[in-house]
C-alpha cells in the first residue's frame, strides 16, 4: 500500500525515531564498551570463548525460548480457535482477562504463583488434604517448569489475539470444501487451516520467542538463581561486575541471534504469504451447537482459567485476606494513607492517572509510527521492497535487545542537545514505543496486505482524494488490526516493559513504581499494599481493554 | 426409488424458519436445479444435503440410507461453492488432487493413477497445462473450471453446485452454462444445482425445484413448469406479469373465467374450483397474437385495448397493451415478424389469446402453496 | 449493545483520550506547594538534583526545611538498585546527571572511587561521625547511614516447634535446621552479597573449614536461594509472607524486626521476627554520599551534604529507610531502641578487598551452591 504523495515525508519519522532512540544509544554504549578510548577491548570475546558456562547460557536462552513458544502455541491456538468461532457468556471478559498477565510485574506474579503452587499454596493444600500426604506433592518453584509455565502465562495472549483475529476472518468455506472432499476434522486442520494460518502463527511465534528470549524477571524471580538467560547474564555483568566489554559482547550475541531468527521468519513469510481473499465478515462466531462443541469450549475455558486467570484471582483474593482476621479492604485503605509523611508517597489515584497518561501517550505514538512503518513496508516498487527487507527485521531488533545495555546507552548518548533527554519525562513514552512498535507493525502488516487495491482505486474514481482514500477506505478496513495493535501498545506500556531502560523520576510515579516501592521494605502492610495495588492494576487494565475493544468505526464488526 | 430423497426437511436460524418441510427427490443421473430468489433457503438446503448443516427435523436419504449421523467427509458428495473456495496455498493440480488424497485408505489411488486422474480432469475442463499454476493467477472462468474439476475428481455420488456461474460476466455465463451441462451429462453424475436465475435453470436442468420462503412451490421439467406455473409466485418469478382476478363461469367444454377485461377459456387446465369460484388468471406472455377484429363469432379470449409500448428485440417484439384508461396493462412477447402488423403506439389494438396460454390458479395470497405437485 | 452501555463505553474511551492529552501529575517537590508552603516563594529558586538508588526515602517536611532554608528546589532521580545507580553515575561522568549522589555502599565503594566521579568535600559534620565509618581519607565519599545484614528468625515458629534458635553460623548446617533457611543470590542481591562476604570473613578462604565448605554443607541442608530480597522475604519467610512461606530463617537486616512492627498498622506491639547476630557473623553495610564531579552548584551541593549529615535529616533516616544514622548526635526512635539490636563485632572486610575478589567469590559460590 502507498501513502498519498504529500504524506510520504512521514516515512522518515519511524526511521528517524529508530535512529535516534535505538541505534544511536546502542552504538554509543557498544563503542564505549568495546573501544574504550579508541583501543579495542577484546576481553569480552575472550571470555565468551574461554568460559563454557557462557556458552551454556546462550544455549539455554535459545532452548527455553523455543520450548516456551511451542507451549504458548499449544495453549494459544485452541484458545484463538474458540474465540474466533464461538459465542459464549463472558467471552469478552475472558479475552480481556487473558491479556492482563501481560501488564503484571514479575515480582507480583511470582507471589501469585507461590500462592497457588508454593509448598503451602492452594494446590498443594488441596492435594495434601485429598491424598493424605504429609509433604507437598507439587514442587514447581525454581524449576524449569515454572519458567515455561510463566512464559505461557505471559504470552498466550499474543497468540490468542494475533492468530484469533486472522482466524475469525478466514473463509470458513475453505474448510467446508475440504470436508466435502472427504477430509476429516484433523485433515482439514492439517491440510487447510494450519497452512493458511501460518503467517499469523509465524508472526506471533516470533514475538513470543523474542519476549522469552530476552526474559529477565521470570528467570530471576520464578526460575531462581540456578537459571540464567543472556539478559540476566548481561545484567549481572553490567550491573554487578561493571564488566561492560563482556556485557556488550553478550548483547551482540543477543542481536545476532535475534537477527538470525528474524531472517528465518522473513523467509518463511515470503514462502507462505498468499493474497488471501479474506473479507471482513461481521462474525462467524456462533453459540456452541452440540455437546461436542460445548465440551471443546469448556475445555479451553477451563485451561485458560487454570493457567491464566487462577494466578490473577489468587492475587486478588490474597489482597483482601492477607494477614489475620476476616477479609477486608484494609490494604486498599492503607494505600491512601501517607503514614510516615514520605516525600515519595503516591496517592493511588495519581499513580493510576500517571500510568494511564504514559500508556495513552505511548499508544498514540506507537500506533502512529507503527502505521507509517507498515505502509512503508508494504509500499509498491522495487526500491521500497529492498528497503522493506532491511527495515522489517530492524524494527524488531529492540525486542531482542538487552534493556540494561540500551538503558546505559541512553545515559551515554542522550545527554547532549538536541537529544538531551536522559532525565526527560518524554523518554518514558518513547522507550515504551520502542518495545510496542514491533507489535503494532506485526499486527498491522497482514491487515494492510489484505487490503484490496481495487477498493482504493474504486474510491479514487469516485472522487476521493488520496487523503480521503486513507481515511475512508484503508482505516475502516484495517480497524480491527489497529485495535489489536492498540491493545498491545497499551498493555506493554501499562506493564512498563522497558522501564528498566530509564532513570526513574519519583515525582511522576506509576502503578508499578508503587508496587516495587512497597515490596522494598519488610512488613505485612507493605506486602498487602503491593497486592492491593497489583489488583488495582489488573482492574485498570481490564477496564481499559474493555473500553479499547469497544471502539468502532465505519460499521465494522465486533473485535 | 429415487437416489436422493429430501423428506420434510425444516431448519430455522435463531427462530427464523429458513426451510419448512421441504420434500423432493432426485433420480440417479438427473440434473435438478433448486431455483428461487435469494434468501429462499436453497443454499441452506444444499448445505444440509452436504452435511454442513443439520436439519431441525426431516430426513435426507441417499440410496435408501438415512444420512443423519453420516459426517460431511464420509458422504462422498461433491460441492462446488459459490466463489469456488479454492485452496490458495495449493496449485491447480494439488487442488484437484485433494479429494483423491482424502479417500479412505483402501480406495486411495497410487501416485500414478492419481496423476492420471488429475490429467483426465484437466482435459475434461479444458485446462491442460495449468497443473502448476497458483489459483490466484487464474481468471474467474478458469477458477470455475478448476473448482468443477476438483469436485468431480473423486467421482462423487452426488455433485452439488452453489451458484457456480454467479460471479461471472454474462457472455462467459452463456458459454459455460452449456459447457457445464455438457460435462455433467458426459460424466453422468447426479447433480443438484442451485441458482436464482430461471434462464440458467431452464437451460441446464432436467427438472427444477422452485423454492420460496423455505417452501417448495413447484417441481417439474422446465417446459412443464413454464407452461403450467403452479402458483402466482412461480408465475411471477418466471417473468409472467399478466395476472388478474377472475370468476369461473363454466367448466365445459373448456373451463372459462370472466374477468374485468373479458372472458377467457383455458385449454388443458384441470379446474380445481367449481363454477362461481374466484381464481387468479395468468396469461402467459407468449399467448397473444394480433387479430383484426374480435367482433366475429367467439368474443372469448379476445383482448381489446391500446398499444402503449413497443420494443423491438430482433426475434421478438415486446409490447404493452392497456385496457381502458385506468385498467390493467398486459405485456406480451410476439414473434418478430408480427411487428409489421401492429398499429402505431397509442392506436387501438386487438389480441387473440391462445387458450393454452391461459392458466387458472387458486386465488388468494400469492405466496402460499400447501399441496406439492 | 444497549445505548446506555454504548454511552458509558464511549465516555470511558473519551476519558482515556483526555488522559493522553494531559501531562502526568507530579508529587513531592514538583507538585503545587502545600498549604503550609503557600507563602509566595521568591522567584528563580535554583534546582539541585539528588541521584540515588530506588530505596531512598525521606519525610516531606524534612526536605521542605532544606528547600526553604536555601531557596532551592530539590529534584530526585532514582536509577535502579545500588549497583545500577552507581554504574549510571559512572557512565555519565563527563556530563553528570545530578549534583549529589546518595547511596554508594561499602561493597561498591572501590568501584565508585575508581570511577573518579566524586569531588572531595570535608564537611564540618564529619566531626560528628564515628571514625570507623569513614573509609575515604580524601572525603570524596562521606558516610551517611549504616545497617547490618544478618539472619532473621520467626520467633513464634521456633517457640511453637520447641526448637532452639541456632546460635552460630555453623549451626545452620545442622540437621535440625534442614530446609529452614532462605538466602539471596550474591550475584544479584545486595544482602545476598553481604551474607556471602560475612561467610568469607567468618570462615576464611583457607584452613580446615572454609566458607565454601560451609556453603556446601548449607546446600546439603536444603538451603533455598532466591535472586532478590523481596522474593525471599515476602514469598518464603514465614513472617514476611503472612504465613504462606515455609522458611522461618531468612537473610535480611537487623532492622527488619522493628520494621515488622512499624508496618503492622498497630496490630503488633512486638515483632514476630528476631535477630540472630552472633559475634563476627554479621555484615555492616555503610552507605555514602558525595558531590558529583562537574556540578555547577558546588556551594549548594555542599549545603545539601551538610544537611544530609545533620541531625534533622539523620533522625529521619531510621523510620524511612530502616538503617542507622551515621551522625552520633542523631537520636534513635523508640522502636529502634526497643527492637533493633546493634550486632556486636560485624565482620571486617576492606572495600578494596571486596572489589578485587567479588567476582571470584561469587563464581566460586555459584559453583558450589547452584551448579
Amino acid at each position: 500500500m502507498y501513502l498519498p504523495r504529500a504524506w510520504r515525508a512521514l516515512y522518515l519519522l519511524p526511521l528517524a525515531f529508530m535512529a535516534a532512540f535505538y541505534f544511536y544509544p546502542l552504538l554509543s554504549i557498544l563503542q564505549l564498551s568495546l573501544l574504550p578510548g579508541g583501543q579495542p577491548d577484546l576481553s569480552g570475546f575472550r571470555a565468551l570463548v574461554e568460559r563454557p558456562y557462557l556458552r551454556g547460557v546462550v544455549w539455554f536462552t535459545v532452548w527455553q525460548a523455543a520450548v516456551s513458544t511451542l507451549l504458548t502455541l499449544l495453549l494459544g491456538l485452541p484458545a484463538a480457535y474458540i474465540f474466533a468461532h464461538f459465542e459464549f457468556p463472558g467471552k469478552g471478559l475472558l479475552r480481556a482477562l487473558t491479556t492482563i498477565p501481560f501488564v503484571m510485574p514479575t515480582v507480583v506474579v511470582g507471589a501469585a504463583f507461590t500462592t497457588l503452587l508454593g509448598p503451602r499454596g492452594v494446590v498443594n493444600d488441596l492435594l495434601q488434604a485429598a491424598l493424605g500426604l504429609d509433604r507437598p506433592p507439587v514442587n514447581l518453584l525454581y524449576t524449569l517448569w515454572i519458567i515455561l509455565l510463566a512464559h505461557v502465562f505471559y504470552n498466550a495472549t499474543v497468540v490468542v489475539r494475533i492468530v484469533g483475529d486472522f482466524w475469525a476472518n478466514l473463509d470458513p468455506r475453505l474448510g467446508e470444501a475440504a470436508a466435502v472432499l472427504g477430509a476429516d476434522r484433523w485433515r482439514v486442520l492439517r491440510e487447510v487451516t494450519l497452512p493458511l494460518l501460518l503467517p499469523p502463527i509465524a508472526a506471533s511465534s516470533l514475538l513470543v520467542f523474542l519476549f522469552c528470549f530476552t526474559s529477565f524477571g521470570v528467570i530471576l524471580i520464578l526460575g531462581g538463581p540456578r537459571f540464567s538467560t543472556l539478559e540476566v547474564e548481561i545484567y549481572r555483568q553490567a550491573v554487578n561486575y561493571f564488566n561492560l566489554p563482556l556485557a556488550a559482547v553478550l548483547s551482540l550475541v543477543q542481536l545476532v541471534i535475534t537477527f538470525a531468527v528474524m531472517a528465518a521468519y522473513t523467509r518463511l513469510q515470503a514462502r507462505t504469504s498468499l493474497p488471501l481473499n479474506l473479507r471482513p465478515r461481521s462474525s462467524i462466531a456462533h453459540r456452541p451447537a452440540n455437546a461436542r462443541e460445548w465440551l471443546a469450549v469448556g475445555a479451553v475455558i477451563t485451561l485458560l482459567t487454570a493457567v491464566l486467570v487462577a494466578p490473577l484471582a489468587a492475587l486478588a483474593v490474597r489482597s483482601v485476606t492477607l494477614g489475620e482476621g476476616p477479609p477486608s479492604l484494609r490494604f486498599y485503605q492503607a494505600l491512601t494513607v501517607n503514614r510516615s509523611q514520605d516525600i515519595f508517597f503516591v496517592p493511588p489515584v495519581l499513580a493510576i492517572r500517571n500510568s494511564l497518561v504514559f500508556s495513552a501517550a505511548a499508544t498514540v505514538l506507537s500506533l502512529a509510527l507503527g502505521l507509517i512503518s507498515a505502509y512503508l513496508l508494504t509500499a509498491p516498487g522495487r526500491a521500497a521492497g529492498r528497503l522493506a527487507r532491511w527495515l522489517d527485521p530492524i524494527l524488531l531488533l529492540p525486542l531482542g535487545t538487552s534493556a540494561v545495555t540500551l538503558g546505559f546507552g541512553y545515559i551515554v548518548a542522550l545527554g547532549r542537545p538536541p537529544l538531551n533527554l536522559r532525565t526527560s519525562l518524554a523518554l518514558v513514552p518513547l522507550a515504551y514505543t520502542l518495545i510496542a512498535m514491533p507489535f503494532v507493525v506485526r499486527t498491522l502488516l497482514p491487515a494492510l496486505r489484505r487490503l484490496d487495491p481495487g477498493l482504493r482505486e474504486a474510491a479514487a474514481t469516485l472522487g476521493a482524494s488520496p487523503t480521503q482514500v486513507v481515511r475512508e477506505v484503508d482505516l475502516p478496513l484495517i480497524w480491527r488490526g489497529l485495535l489489536v495493535a492498540a491493545v498491545f501498545a497499551f498493555t506493554i506500556s501499562l506493564g512498563e516493559f522497558g522501564a528498566t531502560l530509564l532513570l526513574y523520576r519519583p515525582a511522576y510515579p506509576t502503578m508499578s513504581v508503587v508496587i516495587y516501592r512497597a515490596l522494598g521494605q519488610p512488613g505485612l502492610v507493605n506486602y498487602g499494599q503491593a497486592l492491593a495495588m497489583s489488583t488495582l492494576l489488573m482492574l485498570v487494565c481490564l477496564g481499559s481493554l474493555l473500553a479499547i475493544e469497544r471502539f468502532r468505526v465505519g460499521g465494522q464488526g465486533e473485535f | 426409488m429415487a437416489q436422493l430423497e429430501v423428506l420434510q426437511v425444516s431448519k430455522a436460524f435463531d427462530a427464523t424458519p429458513v426451510l419448512r418441510e421441504v420434500s423432493f427427490a432426485v433420480e440417479a443421473g438427473e440434473l435438478v436445479c433448486l431455483l428461487g430468489p435469494s434468501g429462499c433457503g436453497k443454499t441452506t438446503l444444499l448445505r444440509i444435503v452436504a452435511g454442513l448443516e443439520q436439519p431441525d427435523s426431516g430426513q435426507v436419504r441417499f440410496e435408501g440410507q438415512d444420512l443423519a449421523g453420516v459426517p460431511v467427509h464420509r458422504r462422498g458428495f461433491g460441492l462446488m461453492f459459490q466463489d469456488y473456495a479454492l485452496f490458495p496455498h495449493k496449485s491447480v493440480a494439488e487442488n484437484i488432487a485433494f479429494g483423491l488424497r482424502m479417500a479412505p485408505k483402501e480406495q486411495r489411488l497410487d501416485r500414478q493413477s492419481l496423476q492420471r486422474r488429475v490429467a483426465e480432469m484437466l482435459t475434461l475442463v479444458n485446462l491442460v497445462g495449468y497443473e502448476d499454476r497458483r489459483v490466484h493467477e487464474l481468471s474467474g472462468g478458469e477458477q470455475q473450471r478448476v473448482a468443477l474439476a476438483r469436485s468431480l475428481a473423486p467421482r462423487p455420488r452426488l455433485l452439488m453446485l452453489d451458484e457456480p456461474l454467479g460471479s461471472l460476466d454474462r457472455v462467459l455465463r452463456e458459454e459455460l452454462m452449456l459447457e457445464l451441462r455438457h460435462i455433467l451429462k458426459r460424466v453422468g453424475t447426479t447433480a443438484l444445482y442451485v441458482t436464482h436465475d430461471q434462464q440458467e435453470a431452464f437451460a441446464i436442468a432436467d427438472r427444477v425445484v422452485i423454492l420460496q420462503r423455505g417452501r417448495v412451490e413447484q417441481v417439474g421439467a422446465p417446459a412443464a413448469v413454464y407452461r403450467r406455473p403452479a402458483t402466482p409466485f412461480v408465475a411471477r418469478f418466471l417473468g409472467m406479469q399478466n395476472l388478474l382476478p377472475g370468476r369461473v363461469v363454466a367448466l365445459t367444454p373448456q373451463p372459462t373465467v370472466a374477468t374485468a377485461v373479458g372472458t377467457f377459456a383455458c385449454a388443458g387446465c384441470a379446474p380445481e374450483a367449481a363454477v362461481g369460484a374466484v381464481v387468479t388468471v395468468v396469461i402467459r406472455p407468449d399467448a397473444a397474437a394480433p387479430a383484426a377484429s374480435c367482433a366475429d363469432g367467439d368474443r372469448r379470449n379476445c383482448l381489446e385495448g391500446t398499444l402503449t409500448e413497443l420494443s423491438f428485440r430482433g426475434s421478438q417484439v415486446k409490447i404493452e397493451c392497456a385496457v381502458g384508461e385506468l385498467g390493467p396493462r398486459f405485456t406480451f412477447d410476439l414473434p418478430g415478424a408480427a411487428a409489421a402488423s401492429l398499429p402505431a403506439v397509442g392506436e387501438p389494438l386487438r389480441l387473440r389469446l391462445d387458450p393454452d396460454g391461459v392458466v387458472l390458479l387458486p386465488a388468494g395470497e400469492e405466496n402460499s402453496r400447501t399441496d406439492v405437485q | 449493545m444497549t445505548p446506555q452501555r454504548a454511552v458509558i463505553l464511549w465516555l470511558t474511551a473519551a476519558l482515556l483520550l483526555l488522559a493522553a492529552c494531559v501531562p502526568p501529575v507530579g508529587v513531592g517537590p514538583t507538585a503545587e506547594p502545600s498549604p503550609a508552603a503557600a507563602t509566595p516563594t521568591p522567584v528563580a529558586a535554583q534546582t539541585l538534583v539528588l541521584m540515588s538508588h530506588d530505596s531512598f526515602a525521606a519525610t516531606e517536611d524534612v526536605i521542605r526545611q532544606f528547600e526553604t532554608a536555601h531557596n532551592v528546589k530539590l529534584e530526585f532521580l532514582k536509577a535502579g538498585d545500588a549497583g545500577e545507580a552507581l554504574n549510571k553515575a559512572c557512565l555519565s561522568k563527563d556530563n553528570p546527571l545530578a549534583d549529589v549522589f546518595f547511596g554508594v555502599d561499602n561493597t561498591f565503594f572501590s568501584r565508585a572511587i575508581g570511577c573518579d566521579i566524586f569531588e572531595p568535600y570535608a564537611s564540618p559534620l564529619l566531626a560528628d561521625i564515628p571514625d570507623d565509618l569513614k573509609l575515604d581519607p580524601q572525603s570524596r565519599l562521606l558516610p551517611v547511614d549504616f545497617g547490618y545484614v544478618n539472619v532473621n528468625y520467626d520467633r513464634r515458629w521456633f517457640a511453637e516447634k520447641g526448637l532452639a534458635v541456632p546460635q552460630t553460623l555453623r549451626d545452620l548446617t545442622k540437621p535440625e535446621y534442614k530446609g529452614l533457611l532462605v538466602v539471596q543470590n550474591p550475584a544479584t542481591s545486595s544482602p545476598g552479597l553481604a551474607f556471602l562476604l560475612t561467610t568469607v570473613a567468618h570462615f576464611g578462604e583457607t584452613g580446615s573449614y572454609t566458607y565454601l565448605d560451609f556453603w556446601r554443607d548449607l546446600r546439603a541442608n536444603d538451603v533455598l536461594v532466591t535472586d532478590g530480597w523481596s522474593e525471599a522475604y515476602f514469598s518464603h519467610f514465614t513472617v514476611g509472607s503472612g504465613g504462606e512461606g515455609d522458611r522461618p530463617l531468612v537473610v535480611s537486616y537487623a532492622t527488619s524486626p522493628p520494621a515488622d512492627v512499624y508496618y503492622s498498622e498497630g496490630a503488633k506491639t512486638e515483632p514476630d521476627s528476631g535477630n540472630l547476630s552472633p559475634a563476627n557473623a554479621t555484615f555492616r553495610q555503610i552507605e555514602f554520599i558525595g558531590i558529583l564531579r562537574g556540578t555547577k552548584q558546588r556551594a549548594l551541593a555542599e549545603k545539601l551534604i551538610d544537611f544530609l549529615l545533620s541531625p534533622t535529616f539523620q533522625e529521619d533516616i531510621p523510620l524511612q529507610m530502616f538503617v542507622y544514622p551515621a551522625n552520633r548526635n542523631a537520636k534513635l526512635p523508640d522502636l529502634f531502641v526497643q527492637f533493633a539490636e546493634v550486632p556486636q563485632q560485624p565482620v571486617q572486610l576492606a572495600p578494596e578487598q571486596i572489589e578485587a575478589n567479588r567476582e571470584r567469590w561469587i563464581e566460586a559460590w555459584t559453583d558450589v551452591v547452584l551448579r
